[in-house]
């Protein structure tokens, strides 16, 4: 029994964490209360869930245990909280008929759905990228500082200040606690993405470290993904992001050998490559492209279903996936997609003329730390046959690279040009 | 509604060089832009341009020397203190803030309670 609880606990914390804590917020008027009121409620549930059992509704319960936390704290606090409201809400929390002055709902109203007002809170462009990554699995995943300093590589403290840093700001500076107006929709809905997937892409290459894919930040971010898609149906991004991640974790258990080292694309076994996740992914994409100018993460996730979807590295159909690249590169102007265009030419047309297009963004300079960059030029220069070019461009990508699997692909890949050579 | 500062940074030598047009253009624009505060529901508590930076003295630990206090490229120029419903607001006047040699930085001002 006391098992079964605590599993019902952790279950909760899992996928109510977000629900409970927004709905909180905007009776707290404050982060920090907030977040207080909400750990004290899912501690309280270990006893009363042993004692009573676990409540059909367990986020229901422990919203309406956070919100009361918050509304006795607010009560006891209320001369110095009405003096500067903590966190801004534009419209009124709750319908005309609750007490006035008070700002709480009765504890049987519906409690409303908060999460996007949390999201887009977290991700306010005010705030800088790291806070944030930091904000959004600290509030809306409910890691604590310690996970998020690990799976980022730095001290708790560097991040607890960044966090207290962030939420300061939303206090001080008046970020309001609201979804943003359809106007500025689309820029701040590009931030949240932008986030969610730079949580996908730091799991999936851990920076540093031995493993290459750090599998809670993977499964946070699909599950932010999947949330966002639920609570926004009608975007097509949402759907194009949660379609470009799916499809490419469908891929993971394949990206390295028995031995942790890396495999690229053309070496990866596709029998094993999840099926299922590729078939929820590839049905998002052509929504997500159709209806007007379609946005950078439908046209990647197009780009990773048509690379899911071919029977071999050599029978994928590059010449459309050069296709799309070209009209990623008119919606995202980024060095980064012309490099990955400049690889998939090199298998529509061949390597040399792969390589001359690696040439000109070479000398732009913006890719100059980039480790994909060498990476890539050295397997051009390898396939072509220039032994000594390669070596010194795995040696550039090996400057360049902590992460262990893929420096160990690099090392075995200069060993192999440098053997060549002599 | 809350107060946030915009303060106004910019390179002086736009100003310095530039022609009696462009300075015309300059002035209109800050008109148009305490207009453009009400129309978006703020209010302009107060707006000042400063001398240029040639002008600054600076005074640390009792010792004063001429110039600004930082030396950049880009010096405070002038400020306007708004007033704003939250910081979402105070950025939509802020990007309407006259700043064509440089940019704007937004502040919220200190509440004590």
């Amino acid at each position: 029994m006391p098992g079964e609880v605590s599993t019902a606990v952790a279950d909760a914390h899992r996928r109510e964490w977000a629900f409970v804590l927004a709905a909180t917020a905007r009776v707290a008027g404050d982060l920090d209360l907030a977040e207080e009121c909400v750990q004290d409620a899912y501690a309280a549930a270990l006893t009363a869930w042993a004692r009573q059992g676990v409540p059909r509704n367990p986020g229901a319960w422990l919203t309406t245990a956070a919100r009361r936390r918050a509304i006795d704290a607010k009560r006891r606090d209320r001369v110095l909280r009405a003096k500067l409201p903590l966190l801004i809400e534009p419209d009124p929390p709750v319908a005309a008929s609750a007490p006035p002055g008070d700002g709480l709902a009765e504890e049987d109203e519906p409690i409303p759905d908060d999460r996007l007002r949390l999201i887009f809170t977290c991700c306010h462009p005010a705030l800088a990228r790291e806070a944030q990554v930091a904000l959004t699995l600290r509030l809306v995943c409910g890691l604590t500082t310690g996970e998020i300093a690990q799976a980022f590589l730095v001290s708790e403290p560097t991040m607890a200040a960044r966090v207290t840093r962030a939420k300061k700001k939303i206090s001080a500076a008046r970020i309001a606690y609201r979804v943003p107006a359809p106007a500025e929709l689309p820029d701040r809905l590009d931030a949240v993405l932008t986030v969610v997937h730079l949580l996908y892409a730091t799991g999936h290459t851990a920076p540093g470290g031995d493993n290459l894919v750090r599998a809670d930040l993977v499964e946070r971010a699909i599950g932010l993904a999947r949330l966002l898609r639920a609570l926004m149906p009608d975007e097509r991004e949402v759907a194009g992001l949660l379609a470009l991640i799916l499809l490419t974790d469908a891929r993971r258990a394949t990206r390295t050998g028995v031995d942790g080292r890396l495999l690229l694309l053309e070496e990866q076994d596709r029998s094993q490559w999840d099926r299922a996740v590729i078939a929820e992914g590839s049905a998002l994409v052509p929504w997500a492209l159709c209806g007007g100018r379609p946005g950078r993460f439908a046209l990647q996730a197009a780009i990773a279903a048509l690379h899911a979807g071919a029977p071999s590295y050599a029978e994928t159909d590059w010449r459309q996936i050069v296709g799309v690249y070209d009209v990623l590169l008119r919606v995202w102007s980024s060095p980064v997609v012309a490099l990955n265009r400049a690889v998939a030419v090199s298998m529509a047309q061949g390597p040399a003329v792969g390589l001359a297009q690696i040439g000109a963004l070479e000398a732009d300079g913006r890719l100059d730390a980039y480790r994909y960059l060498p990476a890539a030029k050295a397997d051009l220069l390898r396939r072509l046959g220039r032994w000594e070019a390669a070596a010194q461009a795995y040696r550039d990508a090996l400057a360049l690279t902590d992460n262990a699997a893929e420096r160990e692909f690099l090392a075995r890949r200069l060993t192999e040009v440098t053997g060549a050579r002599a | 509604m809350a107060e946030y500062m915009i303060l106004i940074f910019e390179d002086e030598n736009g100003y310095a060089t530039a022609t009696p047009d462009v300075l015309q253009q300059v002035m209109e624009a800050h008109n148009r832009f305490a207009e453009q505060v009400t129309e978006k529901g703020g209010k302009v508590v107060e707006g000042r341009a400063l001398q240029p930076t040639s002008t600054a003295t600076t005074i640390r630990a009792d010792v004063v020397t001429d110039g600004p206090f930082i030396e950049t490229k880009e010096a405070i120029g002038g400020y306007y203190l708004i007033e704003a419903r939250d910081l979402d607001h105070a950025l939509e006047i802020a990007k309407l803030c006259p700043a064509r040699f440089g940019g704007v930085e937004v502040r919220p001002i200190m509440v004590f309670s």
